[in-house]
């Protein structure tokens, strides 16, 4: 047995692509100016291997001869240790044992591809550092080159001989004595135990075990604590919570039910048999009727703790996460749209003012785009839509929302276990990652986190993940099985507890697949490993499905059984390891009962700058170059939004195909004209003033930039994902309880259902600091996601401005709404109005834009929202490389008094700016009767922005290429 | 006219398999779905084909580098195949991945004593892009790209830039007529197509290569994601053409059997 070192460095000549990245971000965190560092990737090979062996590795396999050169050694020879010129310190990173890795796992297949007998690889990155003081080497290594928490860094030679490839594994059921303990006892055990469940739960489960007049196993306590924690049951949101407001007091049995599902349910009802929705809030995401042949379904979720501690690993096991949910849906979805929506704090923040334990936000946002890149591309799912929000608070909190929708035939779209039908696990295999995920995140961060829960932490392998949707496809078209569902938090503890919910289930955890030696039953049952998919197959089904997987390469085996005794029984060999009742996983958990109070803060009036006294061209380039609006095209052009071949409309749009477009829109069936829009809307500095509104403006602007791009306003549905602080704290749920109230009440006005959703709540960072604990709460942080549906996608439109000549109109009502407006971030102002919804209004004004758009008078459609008209315009003339001439004299208000400024940079909702050749007019003019809309203006081949106030003064004169610069350079990495 | 059948070969993490049937069918062609696994288990299966297509994707993950596990795998298994197919007048396409996978199996460009005479290795500017690039057809080789003078089209790859060994080795290839397919711009200064005009900063703005016969071509650009006209990214400028600039390469394909 022999254990060689590859090494891989560029070739004389050839950029040197990892030491190079190494240096930028030591220049961008501040650590470290002109850093030359030489970097190699290199492979550790175990096996029956001689030199000519492995240097033929090296030459075929690993290294690319024409940029590349090799050094090949035993592990440990000197010679691997030869500094380059002028770098004599040598770090090496390699990954903890038991972390996935992706590409040592395809080099071992590749290896015995080429006849040669190999039983273990590794991967290492290899770095070379000038002379520099241990402080900086150490700061480089914990900031830039590692992750502490899924890396560990080797300073000098690497030292071992073999890899270590786990330990068999020795069986000893393990009881949890929990009969005789105390209060105290029930909450240490809960919290060392990281069950993070409540005493009230403890005492539940401690009672139910006294009536049995036993403990519980290890596997019983970790069943229950994965089913009832916040994250699979979402218990505070469905829970039973008094709320008070300004209106007075509501009670609520279960307050997702009576607000955000009681909408979809009246919707559905006053919809009679046009229903076009059809399932809701009950698989793992919503489906919507399509076309005649197929339903739409939809999903979004959060991946939020993981992403805190490693954004690369956790943003990428958060969107192969979300993908499974469709791939889990009915019969199984063919995924079609990945979007992706963040928030993190502003990047340029100085490191020495960095809590402890925290990532620097430059460092989590580019690991969090790197890692969504990574799994969505190999997957082939176009990422078409996404947004970013900059918010101090997200600094030790940051949020990835990932989401992707579905395609799905309508006679796939149901699904039902059957007793007797084996249990089987398909695609990756288990391992020790990922344990206490679903625990884990529904509890606190704190600088500790670090340390206390590596192992909630993990990489995805999107391959495995494609494999198993390409076998999933065809068994599900040849009917293979009866259900599907995806081994997401909580694993099969999880998968095969919500499956056999109906009906009992039968677990045989010896048999399956390990990635390693050395899990114990509990670790199998509750372990999140990625890629892994659970389906419910008859017996005389088995044959012919498992030839299917293995003619593609892809595990499948069986692991139990689902049987008709309403009980979860898990066994390994021939030990029974655990044994509960479904009812008690499902309907045991005592509820929560919760007090939630909202006070609206109070909100002095803001105290505009009348437009004389400002430079209104230097706020709008501000506001352009602010962290929310500025151009994403760095993160944009890093997805494949095109794979698939049905990009419609994509999400840079203009002639320069640079410009923010409203909605992307897909063709999910190429030869069918029909049309997927995908959008968003949030607004979290809305939250600061008041959450309903916040929730009310989210919803519109989610609805109007669907609506822009030329979706129906009556087919579109919608999904929440609520993220928040610390609920247990009566004003913070408070502040939840009153935005899902604004869900309700819009969804009814507009007819708009939600069809699923989902919470993080906790959201908090913790770390002591001289003055004592200090705690960083998120602000409230709602997210709508959008999916309208387009007839003929040859009708949708663009923002970008198309010809000069044609009309500009503004269609919607302008008020004095700049209360959490970015004309009040960048002049910082406080105090105003935050927007509200007019519905009635809105919902007329959506279905006039529609039609406007769809009888062909519209050219170009911007919805406006941060930065107002003012942006709107300026984002519409630079997309499409024309100027604009506007007057603010005709813009249709309700403000008394000077109106410019607010005319020019209000948020209120609901509005658009529309294009129109001049011929359409009138028809475009006959389609707003009795609505707020005026001609503010035309569009001219000047080049410039020029916008005059209702006197006739010149308030802004800019170029396009002045003002794209400012809305490009700030994120321009 | 003949309908050819299309062997559009998938593997692990093949991703545009769907869409380049769907555009080989456009085009009037038959197109079939075949695992790589079915065709190592049964190299004769080819023979039922008259064109080879291999999609984009990231096969095996381009884990170690893109394309070279499954090229590894046709150097390994299926040289012979693949060479009797090129022999007997068929054509082999290879689109992104399949680009680079046609690279690193030697089908594509016949090794030298020293190894492989190019490669695809990492963009220059270091990481995964999409976008739309302009494009010209230098020379009449390919078969592919017969009649096609430019194109618009986008691509969609980490692993673009194309590199030969040595200088001589790409006048070579430039002087055999085998550098079909460039990326082209109005701003070319000195014959040097800038970023990101040239994407991944290819030598001599290489976008696509075509073996000594004209009828192995590879290529970084999609021509699949430009079939129907709504995928042009300012069709709603421009107007919908009547059918993508892609369309014609898979015509061309088609007709050739004809």
């Amino acid at each position: 047995m022999t254990l060689w070192e590859i090494d891989i460095y560029p070739a004389e000549g050839q950029p040197d692509r990892l030491g190079n990245a190494v240096s930028v971000d030591a220049a961008d965190l501040g650590l470290a100016k002109d850093l030359v560092v030489s970097a190699a990737r290199g492979f550790l090979v175990q096996g029956e291997l001689d030199e000519t062996q492995a240097k033929q590795l090296a030459r075929e396999l690993f290294a690319d001869r024409v940029v590349e050169r090799t050094v090949v050694a035993l592990a440990g020879d000197e010679s691997l240790t030869v500094p380059p010129n002028g770098k004599p310190q040598l770090l090496h990173v390699i990954l903890k044992p038991g972390v996935m890795d992706p590409v040592a796992q395809s080099a071992l297949n590749a290896i015995a591809d080429f006849g040669l007998r190999v039983d273990a690889v590794r991967t290492l990155r290899k770095f070379w550092l000038p002379e520099t003081s241990a402080e900086t080497v150490r700061a480089l290594a914990s900031r830039i080159l590692a992750n502490d928490s899924i890396e560990q860094v080797v300073v000098g030679p690497l030292q071992f001989d073999h890899l270590q490839l786990g330990s068999p594994y020795q069986f000893e059921l393990t009881h949890v004595a929990i009969l005789d303990l105390d209060d105290d006892g029930l909450t240490r055990l809960s919290r060392e135990g990281q069950l993070y469940l409540t005493l009230v739960e403890m005492q539940t489960i401690q009672n139910y075990f006294r009536e049995l007049g036993r403990n519980p196993t290890d596997a019983e306590l970790e069943s229950i604590a994965q089913t009832w924690s916040e994250h699979c049951s979402h218990k505070t949101l469905a829970g039973r919570i008094a709320y008070r407001d300004e209106n007075g007091e509501q009670r609520f049995e279960n307050m997702l039910k009576e607000t955000i599902f009681a909408a979809t349910q009246r919707i559905r009802r006053d919809l009679g048999p046009d229903d076009w929705c059809v399932s809701v809030f009950e698989d793992n995401a919503g489906i919507v009727r399509f076309d005649d042949e197929y339903n739409v379904v939809f999903k979004v979720e959060t991946h939020n703790h993981p992403s805190a501690l490693e954004p690369y690993g956790g943003a990428n096991t958060g969107i192969g996460g979300v993908i499974r949910d469709p791939m889990g849906t009915g019969l199984g979805a063919k995924p079609i749209a990945n979007t992706d929506v963040f928030c993190f704090a502003p990047p340029d923040i100085s490191t020495a003012d960095l809590p402890p334990g925290v990532l620097h936000p430059r460092r989590v946002m580019k690991g969090v785009v790197s890692g969504v890149r990574d799994y969505g591309n190999r997957m082939g799912i176009p990422t078409v839509n996404g947004a970013i929000y900059f918010d101090e608070r997200y600094l030790g909190n940051p949020l990835v929302y990932c989401g992707n929708v579905g395609l799905i035939p309508r006679n796939k779209s149901t699904k039902k276990v059957m007793a007797g039908d084996w249990i089987v696990s398909v695609g990756g295999r288990t391992g020790r990652d990922g344990i206490h995920g679903a625990t884990f995140s529904s509890a606190e961060l704190t600088s500790e986190s670090e340390s206390l829960s590596g192992g909630a932490v993990q990489i995805g392998n999107a391959i495995t993940e494609k494999m198993v949707l390409d076998v999933i496809m065809q068994a599900r078209d040849r009917g293979l099985y009866n259900a599907v569902t995806d081994c997401g938090a909580g694993g099969f503890s999880s998968a095969v507890g919500e499956m056999g919910e109906k009906t009992g289930a039968e677990v045989w955890l010896d048999k399956a697949p390990l990635k390693y030696d050395g899990l114990s039953y509990t670790e199998i049952w509750i372990s999140e490993a990625q890629e892994r998919m659970v389906l419910s197959v008859p017996p005389e089904n088995w044959d012919e499905f498992e030839s299917l997987c293995s003619s593609e390469g892809v595990e499948a085996s069986i692991i139990g059984k689902f049987v008709e005794t309403g009980r979860l029984q898990l066994k390994y060999n021939d030990h029974i390891v655990a044994d509960l009742p479904m009812e008690l996983l499902h309907d045991g958990r005592p509820p929560i009962i919760r007090d939630a109070v909202y006070e609206p803060p109070v909100t002095a009036p803001m105290n505009l700058p009348v437009a004389a006294s400002i430079d209104l061209n230097a706020a709008l380039c501000k506001i352009l170059g602010s962290l929310n609006v500025a151009s994403k095209e760095w993160v944009i052009r890093q997805y494949d939004h095109e794979v698939q071949g049905g990009s419609v409309i994509k999400p840079l749009v203009g002639v320069d195909n640079d410009g923010p477009g409203d909605a992307a829109v897909v063709r999910p069936v190429l030869s069918s004209h029909r049309g997927i829009a995908v959008s968003c809307g949030m607004n979290p500095h809305y939250g600061d003033f008041d959450t309903y509104h916040m929730a009310a403006s989210a919803i519109d602007e989610a609805i109007r930039n669907c609506v822009a791009v030329g979706a129906d306003p009556s087919r579109i549905s919608i999904l929440d994902n609520f993220c928040w602080g610390y609920t247990d704290r009566p004003e913070t749920l408070g502040s939840l309880v009153r935005a899902a109230l604004a869900c309700r009440d819009l969804a009814i006005a507009f007819g708009t259902p939600f069809i699923s959703g989902k919470d993080s709540l906790n959201n908090e960072f913790s770390y002591e600091s001289e003055g004592g604990k200090q705690t960083i709460s998120i602000p409230p942080s709602l997210l709508i996601s959008a999916m309208g549906q387009v007839e003929d996608v040859r009708k949708c439109v663009t923002m970008d401005l198309k010809e000069a000549g044609n009309s500009l109109y503004l269609v919607g009502l302008t008020s004095d709404e700049l209360g959490g407006s970015h004309f009040a971030l960048v002049e910082k102002l406080n105090g105003g109005q935050v927007p509200k919804v007019c519905t009635d209004r809105a919902k007329q004004i959506f279905a006039s834009v529609h039609q406007a758009i769809q009888s062909g008078c519209v050219r170009s459609c911007h919805d406006l929202s941060e930065g107002g008209l003012a942006a709107g315009l300026a984002e519409m003339a630079f997309a499409g490389g024309l100027g604009a001439l506007v007057s603010l004299a005709d813009v249709p208000t309700d403000i008394q008094g000077a109106v410019d400024v607010a005319a020019l940079f209000s948020e209120s909702n609901s509005r658009f700016v529309c294009e129109v050749p001049v011929d359409r007019k009138a028809n475009f003019e006959r389609l707003f009767d009795g609505l707020p809309f005026a001609a503010i203006g035309e569009v001219t081949d000047s080049g410039r922005v020029v916008v005059t106030g209702s006197a006739g003064v010149t308030l802004i004169d800019s170029s396009i290429q002045e003002l794209k610069e400012a809305w490009q350079s700030p994120l321009r990495w | 006219m003949s309908t050819p059948r299309v062997l559009i070969l998938r593997a692990p993490g093949t991703n545009c398999d769907l869409e380049s049937a769907h555009a080989f069918e456009l085009a009037g062609g038959k197109a079939v779905l075949v695992h790589i696994n079915q065709l190592l288990q049964t190299p004769s299966l080819s023979n039922q084909y008259q064109i080879l297509c291999l999609p984009g994707g990231f096969s095996y993950g381009d884990d170690i580098s893109a394309g070279r596990i499954l090229g590894n795998q046709i150097r390994h298994h299926l040289q012979e195949t693949l060479v009797e197919f090129k022999s007997a007048g068929k054509l082999i396409l290879g689109i992104c991945n399949g680009f680079q996978i046609l690279i690193r199996s030697g089908i594509l460009l016949a090794d030298d004593e020293h190894g492989e005479p190019a490669t695809l290795t990492w963009n220059a500017s270091g990481k995964f892009e999409d976008r739309w690039v302009k494009l010209a057809v230098d020379g009449h080789k390919s078969v592919f790209l017969n009649g096609i003078q430019s194109m618009y089209l986008p691509v969609a790859h980490a692993e673009g830039k194309f590199v030969t060994r040595t200088p001589a080795l790409l006048d070579q290839l430039r002087s055999e007529g085998r550098l079909a397919l460039r990326y082209n711009s109005l701003r070319a200064t000195n014959g040097q197509v800038p970023y990101p005009d040239n994407p991944n900063g290819s030598q001599a703005d290489v976008a696509g290569v075509c073996d000594e016969t004209g009828r192995v071509f590879g290529l970084m650009p999609h021509p699949e994601r430009f079939v129907d006209p709504t995928q042009h990214p300012r069709w709603t400028r421009e107007g919908l053409q009547e059918h993508g600039d892609g369309l014609l390469m898979f015509q061309n394909a088609v007709r050739y059997f004809g």
